[in-house]
């Protein structure tokens, strides 16, 4: 049998083979589907439009069903999506639909599929959402595609793939102070562009990635779209089963790429060497580090989202603001309602991170994907024209946050909470 | 002259650009009106059934939203030519039966150029300037599901 990577070994057992190559076909069974609001009533009625009004979903207990796009917001169309929804996952018994309004709710889609344990070892994702490669954190193969696609699983349990060649992305050495994965994922893709990966596998290993976290990991995996790659991927470890604890939806299993597995590209990072790190607008690879920007003027901050709404990274946040008073309107969005209820609970110096951002002037949202893409004129924190945003959310395309008339920079929480302190953007090593 | 007009943007489109996130809870009918006005006021209101779109590297990155190929088209687009385009914009092109053509010399083209395709024959004609382009029509399952119609027509036919 041919040496494999992590990727090719996942693809492979669910296509029912011995080995893949890079370039092949492939039918694959899949483990878990997730969409959320904006495209599943797409899903919805692609798959009732083809296998039947009243048709049978292949796996209920596989199937994620999270909105979180537009929430809290009086658009009369948005609101129709989740009622939609709502009458949909009534009507099948879902038992895996995070409804709006009910206790059920969670948040953003990606954080609440690690969260509730459907980001299982060796298992195989498929959601219809870009950022869906996040899943990838845990060691297990997941991408984003369109709702066709989405209806098709939802009907059959299967989808067609490609097997991609892989990259392989080596961050060794200890992490300085103040350097996030944001600052190690920018880096990347100012390094090789938007389009450096595109249809390939980007695999993190190394010592850094050994001692990070899993927020850290799920930032590194989400943003490989970012560098067009179909999916990211990081081997599991004692960190990720400690996060599953006993939450996995299905069976774990752990997989490693061989000794001898081919990788088209292999990048080598000592992160002692990585600067904190900016991405100006209005592309994820135009990048540039903090120290190089600091006499940008922004108008607002951040922090939120899938890449930049985790309990790590309001902590990091906390530490920077703690004590002090931002000079700019800086906007605080927990990813999910359990992160919500976390900066209410840890401490940073005795004080609540919630008590921390109040008092320092910040506004709190509730859990949503709220500004990271726009949304309705009432989405919170939405961008107005002519404005600069500095955020870490994991986009910068013209419009992506609002207006197409705002400049939007992406950076780690530690450097867009040190530029809402100073109203410039700021390298935290210089607070 | 034979051929339709081609609409010419640059590199890195991204289906932020094709189809803004404010517009995408629209019906389908009123989301056409706003395609690419980010990048062109007069796209969505003269282009007609039949027309090109040329990009550069990337085309259709980013966000996953099916509705980016699916309102090109629903608007008649006969087909996409780019330097390179994003897996998922790719995918959700084959399977809902969109042809995307790769090319690498599409700075050739000039807004306007009337063109002409053929796929069987893997041939595309600017009939503006008389040159002729080779690309590779899709083969194996991608070219089974295109022929189809796309995912489901594909799905129907297996019935």
């Amino acid at each position: 049998m041919n040496s494999m990577t992590i990727t090719e070994k996942i693809l492979a057992a669910h296509a029912g083979k011995e080995s893949v190559s890079p370039g092949e076909n492939l039918w694959v069974d899949v483990d878990y589907l997730m969409t959320h609001d904006v495209f599943g009533p797409d899903v919805v009625r692609i798959f009732q439009a083809e296998f039947g009004q009243d048709a049978k979903i292949w796996n209920k207990k596989r199937f994620a069903l999270i909105p979180d796009h537009y929430i809290f917001t009086k658009d009369i169309l948005a609101n129709k999506n989740i009622e939609f929804l709502n009458d949909f996952a009534a009507k099948n018994e879902l038992p895996y639909y995070y409804q709006p309004f009910t206790d059920r709710y969670s948040g953003v889609c990606h954080s609440t599929l690690a969260q509730e344990g459907f980001d299982v070892p060796g298992g195989l994702l498929i959601g219809t959402d870009s950022h869906t490669c996040t899943s990838g954190a845990f060691g297990m193969f997941s991408t984003g595609v369109g709702t066709t696609d989405g209806a098709f699983v939802l009907g059959t349990g299967k989808i067609w793939l490609n097997v991609p060649e892989s990259i392989k992305v080596v961050f060794e050495g200890e992490m300085p102070k103040y350097l996030s994965a944001k600052d190690l994922i920018l880096h990347l893709i100012g390094d090789i562009g938007v389009n450096g990966a595109s249809y390939k596998a980007i695999e993190f290993t190394g010592g850094a990635i050994e001692n990070m976290n899993m927020e850290g990991r799920m930032t590194l995996c989400n943003m490989v779209i970012e560098a067009g790659a179909k999916n990211g991927i990081i081997a599991a470890d004692k960190v990720a089963l400690d996060y599953i604890g006993d939450r996995a939806k299905g069976p774990i299993k752990i997989v490693n790429s061989d000794t001898g597995a081919k990788y088209c590209l292999v990048k080598r990072y000592n992160v002692q060497n990585i600067e904190p790190t900016v991405a100006r607008p209005h592309s994820p690879d135009n990048k540039a580090t903090a120290r190089s920007e600091a006499n940008t003027k922004i108008d607002r901050a951040y922090i939120g989202s899938c890449t930049g709404g985790s309990i790590a990274d309001f902590t990091a946040a906390a530490e920077i603001v703690f004590g002090k008073k931002v000079a700019v309107d800086t906007f605080i969005v927990p990813a999910t309602e359990k992160v919500n209820k976390q900066i209410k609970q840890v401490t940073f110096k005795e004080k609540t991170l919630y008590d921390i951002f109040v008092e320092a002037g910040c506004q709190i949202g509730l859990p949503s994907c709220a500004a990271c893409l726009g949304g309705p004129e009432d989405t919170f924190a939405r961008a107005k024209d002519g404005q600069i945003v500095i955020s870490t959310t994991n986009r910068n395309f013209p419009g992506r946050m609002g207006s197409p008339k705002s400049f939007v920079y992406l950076a780690s929480p530690f450097t867009t909470m040190a530029s809402a302190l100073t109203g410039k953007i700021t390298d935290p090593r210089d607070l | 002259m034979s051929g339709q007009r081609c609409w010419i943007f640059g590199d890195n489109i991204d289906t932020d650009q094709i189809m803004p996130s404010q517009y995408l809870v629209l019906p389908m009918d009123e989301m056409l009106k706003h395609t690419l006005e980010t990048q062109s006021e007069s796209f969505a209101k003269q282009m007609e059934a039949g027309d090109f779109i040329v990009g550069g590297e990337n085309f259709g990155c980013g966000s996953s939203r099916e509705q980016a190929p699916l309102a090109l088209k629903k608007l008649g687009v006969r087909a996409i030519i780019a330097k390179s385009f994003a897996r998922i914009f790719f995918r959700n092109a084959i399977n809902i039966g969109l042809l995307l053509i790769e090319i690498p010399s599409v700075e050739e083209f000039s807004e306007g150029d009337l063109l002409e395709v053929n796929v069987k024959e893997g041939l595309l004609k600017d009939a503006t300037t008389s040159k002729n382009y080779n690309f590779f029509p899709p083969t194996g399952l991608v070219k089974d599901i295109f022929e189809s119609g796309g995912l489901i027509q594909y799905l129907d036919n297996k019935k």
